[in-house]
């Protein structure tokens, strides 16, 4: 039957910003349905705010809205497009919250526009808790005894049946948000409490303790005929309690019989059929207790999810792309599976390899927060590896973290130190896997660590196996063949075999290779080789048989970002997306090399060939030799995937590897001090006063030279990880006794901080004789906010002609300097009119899609063709770059892009259960951003922050407490914002400078006065209590804590708007006036970008 | 397993038909192997796989890379002893973890003399296979797997072919005997009795029928229809099996008997092939099979898909485009009912003018999902129709 023939439009729903819980997996995802829908020759609509997708590339969809995804600005893009349907599955929580928002306000109806791949019906089953419970009670299954509450009275009640521990859920939100343990009243109060703010529909469940069974997950796929197939099974291997999100896990199943399988299977096709989902995929999570096997149904989604993007890569049957198919009314027989060709959708994979997935954390971002993991996601991104047993995707997935301490090692442990140890893995934290491993390794049982942990005997046996494996590399007389082909079999790396034989790591490769102990490439079929498969997905392991296939061309290989993390993100796969793209259509065979299951680049059609791997020099050499041998390599791009595989551009050159683009030796330059200091000074340019130093009196010797404040950080990092304003010696002694890595290869950074200056971005392409700025971002934050967390604007608002000239110049001069062949991204300042250089990367930035979705232009995909032989001319000619003027000659009526930064404080709790502190500052701790594009600055700043999910407000209250420096700053905009109406509320200083200014400002109690006579609340009752709209509060000099930090924290914890820098304040005023003024209306890139060449006449 | 074996294992070879070898350890018994190599996919239910009599003289590659994570429990077997005659695996659990497990699946092989080879690749195996074909291959470990390969090779070579193959009075009991409705949940008085003929019957068959309220008398393979009408009983079922179904004449033969007394019948899998020739159809031999518990087939009368559980090396050749008319006339109409659709191999028969259907595969479902449950229902709706038409 062919799909249905009366849709010709299609409106899909994205995801918007990345936080936490719902990440690149949905660009993945929503990828793969536009590019379905653009094959059915539908027309296609877009709304999503997040620039650093691919989906928001204008080539995907007919129409591309990069605009909030609020239920009103989707309303307006339904009236003004007028889709027949909405396709609302594959923009996780965001869209279907948005979709049911819009049936219920009657918009769907109004426009006549139907959801497809979902029913309302069928998602409120599928998400309200309570009537799911009677749908698992229907399927003849159980569900955990629980109690719905809608208040504290009714929660403490509940608690009585139930008994502590329980677990607290609110309902409809995403990643488990607001969700925890209560293991007394107090931590319910605390958690129920929160979770009434956070439901949408202030309702929680609480519900009896599964904590410590066995978890598991089966993703489905439905068509409209009732097929129903099972497309993977993954178990946890932390049991229940850890968040899936948060747990180690593992593809397919590893602890059932059949009979265990089968029943989770029948169950679970009941429950979608009574559920209803429409057609497509959906999720459902199981408990099994592991002593008795009493299955227990823990929650379903009706939706493409993180494990269905996780189960794609995992075994190759593309969900995202076939649930599309089947909104469309395709039945899953009717849909060819793309690996095999000849045989159908219709089927459920079967592996022949093990897939392990382990989450990354960015605990180190917030050091304040409690590091136990529970039913609330807290992981920021993910690493997936395949190999044909558990122990080495285990070891595997472990060092595709790149995180030190993620591998496993095997020092002697001290018996005594076991018991430590076991008691320890009680608490889930990001170190359980190791505490437990080195247990094991000091002697401790299995049996005394299931009893711990709850995790299975089997895993536990696993890691004893490695342990074993490793006692053996230790003991091996030398390190010969036998010994290298078992390490190998359970995933060890050369550098750990190293540090078990006292070799160095470059030795133990090179014997290897001596030995010819090299892995073969494997490929993930979807059907465990039953028949033959026409995509090159492969993985390596140490087997027998090599499957890669000759290639007629020679490779160009991209490496990839790996696992996503706060400083490298998705804007990372984006350019890698790009270059792919670019490449092949320019006739060139690519190969992708990345280990992250949430994105594009490791969609197995994205490249002419995917190695799912670990982005190690190893790993990454075998995968170069692999393609050496099958047809040759033309050379590797390095550049494009952010640090990760900048890291590796010169051991890779020094291996022989051709590296395409700029050179290993210049980005060495760029990246060390005194050479580059050399090309400043050639170029006229001036830096911040800086230094270098590798211990304490160097770093003292250096900010005594140059005065502070200054900011310290170390040597090749991203997302400012470690990096601080210091004030005074006793600060920077404390920050070099904390930083562990100094080393004279990594010295520690000291700059002299820049007050008040303005920080200026550029994104720039350069050819060796070329410059081709791709846009500048004004930042509007002042400097000492990190970058990845300042909002930004492009074209800059407030820099005339003659700063820009300069800018380019600069630009130009440091390009040219250091040799860039491609991208570079240059950080400035501009200080008392003084333009200084702050830092340039020769890579592409986090900025690249920011500026080509602003702009229109394609900055990735143009470095790439450069990185290949073009010139910026040619390029210009192609048509791939504008013909005349770039970035820094944007017309005047050009659209105002706002890129804005989504920060994760509410996710983030400290023992005691508040929550952390919001302040900004050098490090970087955004996991996310958005772009808010108008006309003008006001209203593209004003969509911003509601794409950012913190909407400005047009009318109430605003409190406003600010440091003594600021206060003179602010009396302007306070007045604006007295004028348009606004209930001005203060505290001290603040209040008596706005009353001098003729402001009449509330004043309001602060923390420590505490409640006054006549129950009068503090600020921080009055903003618990949602009377508050905008809370702006300033952070005074390095106090960071006091009355500032209850504030924002009672903002961040409710969710009120919290601006926290004068300069943000005044752009936020500028946005409500304008929000006042005028009717918001959309429009979409594509227009934007006609209306852009009619203005520039190109 | 010592630390010492891990380093120093027992070696093993799998040697083929045409030469490959692959070097892997010892695993269960220790000794010599021969049977037709073959590969199941299923990633679940091994315990269930090796006790399938169908598996008889064959050595199973497991493609799923970990073996024996559950270990072996007194519930699961689909018959009195493990079949398999060998066992090709990657990665052998060292200890098995399921609160239902009883023993290692390794002590289980070692006890009941079934040699094995873990650490072998096992995704080349399936590979060479997919291939080449099925074909003859020998496991020989411990000190056999010392004996030069040419002689290895030659012992590969000599063994007889599945072709031509006649294995079910082999696997078959000896005894008739007896599964009670009453035993498996069932309640009321039992509906009606069936007579199935043992080919290689899993013990799941039999259950489920008795979930439905039947009495099931399983009979040998050598069975008369004098037997099965000293029954009574309303319907006959023919099971699974291993060997070549050509070989089968003395169950067609039966099954003409069955079919001209019009007592309900229904076949599953070597049942099927059964059917198909007493229909007069031809059967022959797949290249590589079907064997794992993803298979989609197509239910052509409802265009529903059903993932089945397959395991056969032969297939009925019938005309897709039915319904024709039987080769052997007097049995009237007949169509193909379900398909495969990987491959659009002959999945089931549905007479249309006499209460017989079969189908290549397995809805008793154990190991693999239970999509096709309905069959046994459809079984019992043919005999409650022919008792009431008798009635009339």
């Amino acid at each position: 039957m062919p799909r249905r023939t009366d849709l010709k439009s299609v409106l899909v729903i994205g995801s918007g910003p990345i936080v936490i819980g719902q990440a690149a997996e949905f660009d993945y995802s929503g990828t793969q349905a536009l590019r379905v829908l653009k094959e059915e020759g539908l027309r296609v609509i877009l709304v999503n705010s997040n620039p650093a997708t691919i989906m928001t590339d204008p080539e995907f969809a007919d129409a591309t809205y990069v605009e909030p995804i609020t239920p009103e600005v989707v309303e307006k893009i339904i009236a003004k497009e007028r889709p027949d349907a909405i396709l609302p599955t594959l923009g996780g929580q965001t869209a279907l919250n948005t979709a049911i928002a819009l049936d219920k306000s009657g918009a769907l109806e109004k426009y006549n526009v139907e959801l497809i791949g979902a029913n309302i019906a069928a998602i409120e089953l599928g998400e309200d808790r309570e009537k799911f419970k009677g749908v698992v009670e229907r399927c003849g299954a159980e569900s955990a005894k629980s109690i719905i509450v809608h208040s504290m009275d009714e929660a403490f009640a509940a608690a009585e049946e139930l008994g502590y521990p329980m677990v607290v859920r609110p309902s409809f939100t995403m990643g488990g948000l607001g969700s925890g343990l209560a293991y007394n009243a107090e931590d319910l109060r605390r958690i129920a409490g929160a979770g009434i703010q956070y439901s949408p529909t202030s309702e929680v469940l609480l519900e009896e303790s599964i904590l410590g069974w066995k978890e598991y997950e089966l993703e489905m796929m439905r068509d409209k005929n009732d097929n129903v197939v099972v497309v993977c099974s993954i178990e946890n291997f932390d049991p229940v309690g850890v968040h899936t999100g948060d747990s180690i896990t593992v593809a397919p199943a590893m602890t059932l019989t059949d009979r265990e399988y089968q029943k989770l299977r029948n169950i679970a096709i009941a429950v979608i059929r009574e559920v209803g989902v429409d057609t497509g995929g959906c999720n459902i999570q199981f408990a099994i207790e592991p002593d008795t096997g009493r299955v227990v149904v823990i929650e379903m989604n009706p939706r493409v999810s993180r494990s269905s993007a996780l189960a794609s890569k995992a075994t190759g049957f593309a969900i995202a792309k076939i649930a599309t198919k089947l909104s469309l009314g395709y039945t899953l027989d009717e849909i060819p599976n793309d690996i095999t060709k000849k045989t159908p959708a219709s089927f459920e994979p079967t592996l022949d390899y093990v897939v392990v997935k382990v989450p990354r954390f960015a605990f180190e971002k917030f050091p304040a927060a409690d590091p136990t993991l529970t039913t609330t996601m807290k992981s920021v991104g993910e690493a997936m590896a395949i190999g044909r047993n558990f122990t080495e995707a285990l070891q595997k997935a472990l060092r595709s973290l790149e995180q030190r301490g993620a591998t496993l090692s095997f020092d002697p442990v001290d018996a005594a130190d076991v018991p430590g140890l076991i008691e320890a893995s009680r608490r889930p934290t990001t170190a359980r896997l190791q505490q437990v491993q080195q247990a094991l390794l000091g002697g401790a049982s299995i049996e005394e660590l299931f009893e711990a942990t709850g995790i299975d005997p089997w895993y536990l046996d696993q890691l004893v196996l490695i342990n074993e494996t490793a006692e053996q590399i230790r003991r091996a007389p030398s390190v010969n063949e036998d010994i290298l082909r078992l390490a190998k079999r359970h995933g060890f790396s050369d550098e750990q075999i190293g540090a078990l034989t006292n070799t160095p790591e470059a030795v133990v490769r090179g014997v290897r290779h001596a030995l010819n102990v090299r892995p073969v490439f494997k490929t993930v079929d979807t059907c465990a080789a039953e028949f033959a498969a026409y995509t090159p997905y492969h993985y390596s392991s140490y087997d027998e048989e090599d499957e890669v296939a000759e290639h007629a061309k020679p490779s160009i290989i991209i490496l990839g970002s790996g696992p996503n993390r706060i400083g490298q993100g998705i804007e990372f796969d984006y350019s890698c997306v790009h270059a792919t793209m670019a490449l092949r259509e320019a006739g060139h065979e690519t190969v992708m090399i990345n280990c992250n299951p949430e994105t594009v680049s490791t969609d197995y059609d994205i490249s002419d060939r995917l190695y799912f791997e670990p982005l190690t020099l190893e790993d990454v050499l075998e995968v170069i030799a692999a393609e050496q041998r099958t047809g040759g390599v033309l050379g590797v791009f390095v550049q494009l995937g952010g640090q990760t595989p900048l890291k590796l551009a010169q051991a890779l050159a020094d291996a022989g590897v051709p590296i395409l683009g700029t050179s290993p030796a210049a980005i060495d330059l760029a990246e060390h001090r005194g050479a580059f200091q050399q090309v400043l000074d050639e170029g006229g340019l001036t830096a911040p006063k800086n230094g270098t130093a590798v211990s304490f009196e160097d770093a003292k010797r250096v900010a005594d030279e140059i005065g502070y404040p200054v900011l310290v950080r170390p040597s090749y990092v991203l997302g400012g990880r470690g990096m601080e304003i210091v004030y005074d010696e006793a600060n920077l002694s404390r920050y070099i006794t904390n930083a562990t890595e100094i080393t004279p290869d990594h010295p520690v950074l000291v700059d002299r901080f820049l007050e008040d200056a303005i920080e200026i971005d550029v994104d720039a392409l350069f050819d060796g004789t070329d410059l081709y700025v791709g846009g500048i971002m004004e930042h509007i934050e002042e400097a000492g906010i990190h970058s990845g967390d300042s909002a930004c604007v492009l074209p800059p608002i407030t820099f005339g002609t003659d700063v820009i000239d300069r800018v380019r110049e600069a630009t130009r001069v440091i390009a040219a300097g250091v040799g860039v062949r491609g991208l570079i991204n240059i950080q400035f300042a501009l200080a008392s009119d003084i333009l200084y250089v702050i830092e340039a990367n020769p890579r592409a930035s986090r900025t690249v899609p920011f500026v080509s979705k602003a702009t229109g232009v394609q900055l990735a995909k143009a470095a790439a063709l450069i990185g290949t032989g073009s010139s910026i001319a040619e390029l210009r000619a192609a048509g791939k770059l504008t013909a005349v003027g770039d970035g820094s000659t944007l017309p005047l009526d050009a659209p105002v892009a706002v890129k804005e930064a989504v920060l994760p404080f509410s996710r983030f709790r400290t023992p005691e259960g508040t929550v952390v502190d919001s302040l900004l500052g050098p490090e970087m701790r955004s996991t996310g951003e958005v772009m808010g594009i108008d006309k003008y600055f006001d209203t593209a700043f004003a969509k911003s922050q509601a794409a950012a999910n913190s909407a400005l407000p047009t009318a109430g209250k605003v409190f406003v407490s600010v440091a003594n420096r600021d206060k003179r700053s602010i009396i302007m905009p306070v007045k604006r914002m007295s004028d348009l109406g606004f209930e001005i509320l203060s505290t001290g200083g603040t209040a008596e400078v706005l009353r001098r200014n003729g402001i009449a400002a509330t004043v309001v109690r602060k923390v420590g006065e505490g409640a006054g006579p006549n129950g009068e609340g503090t600020v921080v009752d009055l903003i618990t209590a949602g009377e508050i709209n905008l809370v702006v509060n300033t952070p005074s000099g390095g106090q960071a804590r006091g009355d500032g930090y209850e504030i924002r924290a009672a903002a961040t914890s409710i969710g009120c708007p919290v601006v926290t820098t004068v300069s943000e304040f005044g752009a936020a005023v500028q946005a409500i006036d304008a929000m006042r003024s005028y009717e918001w209306d959309v429009t979409s890139l594509q227009e934007h970008a006609s209306r852009l060449k009619a203005a520039t006449g190109a | 397993m010592t630390v010492h074996e891990i380093i120093n294992p027992t070696p093993a070879v799998l040697m083929l038909e045409d030469g490959r070898t692959f070097r892997g350890r010892a695993y269960g018994a220790q000794g010599t192997a021969l049977g037709e190599a073959v590969f199941a996919t299923g990633m679940t239910g091994y315990q269930e796989t090796i006790t399938d009599p169908s598996y008889a003289r064959q050595l199973v590659v497991q493609t799923a890379p970990h073996i024996g994570n559950t270990g072996v429990n007194g519930d699961d077997a689909e018959s009195r002893r493990i079949w398999v005659a060998g066992y090709i695996v990657r990665d052998a659990a060292r200890r098995p973890s399921s609160w239902r497990s009883e023993r290692t699946l390794e002590e289980q092989l070692a006890e009941q003399g079934v040699v094995g080879i873990s650490g072998v690749d096992t995704r080349a195996v399936t590979r060479h296979l997919r291939e080449r074909g099925a074909m003859k291959a020998g496991i020989f470990s411990g000190s056999d797997a010392e004996r030069p390969d040419s002689e290895l090779l030659a012992e590969v070579r000599a063994q007889q072919g599945m072709e031509g193959s006649r294995l079910a009075e082999e696997v078959s009991v000896d005894e008739a005997y007896l599964i009670d409705p009453a035993d498996h949940g069932w309640a009321g008085e039992p509906l009606f009795t069936v007579a199935a003929i043992d080919l290689g019957i899993k013990s799941m068959t039999p259950v489920r029928l008795a979930e439905r309220g039947i009495r099931t008398y399983v009979l040998p393979a050598a069975s008369t229809f004098e037997d099965i009408k000293a029954l009574n009983a309303d319907g006959v079922f023919m099971s699974n099996g291993p060997g070549d179904p050509a070989t089968a004449d003395v169950q067609v033969d039966l099954l003409r008997e069955v079919l001209d007394a019009r007592i309900p019948f229904f076949g599953i899998c070597f049942g099927n092939q059964i059917l198909g020739r007493a229909l007069g159809f031809g059967t022959y031999k797949l290249r590589y099979g079907h064997r794992g518990i993803n298979q989609p087939v197509m239910d052509r009368r409802t265009g529903k898909v059903e993932i089945t559980s397959q395991n056969h090396g032969f297939a009925v050749d019938a005309p897709l485009d039915g319904p024709v008319t039987a080769p052997e006339a007097r049995f009237g109409r007949v169509e193909v009912s379900h398909v495969s659709l990987n491959d659009d191999v002959v999945e089931g028969l549905a007479c249309l003018d006499i209460p017989a259907f079969s189908v290549q595969y397995h809805p008793e479902a154990a190991a693999g999902p239970h999509d096709s449950a309905y069959l046994f229902d459809r079984f019992v709706d043919l005999m409650a129709a022919s008792k009431s038409k008798e009635s009339i």
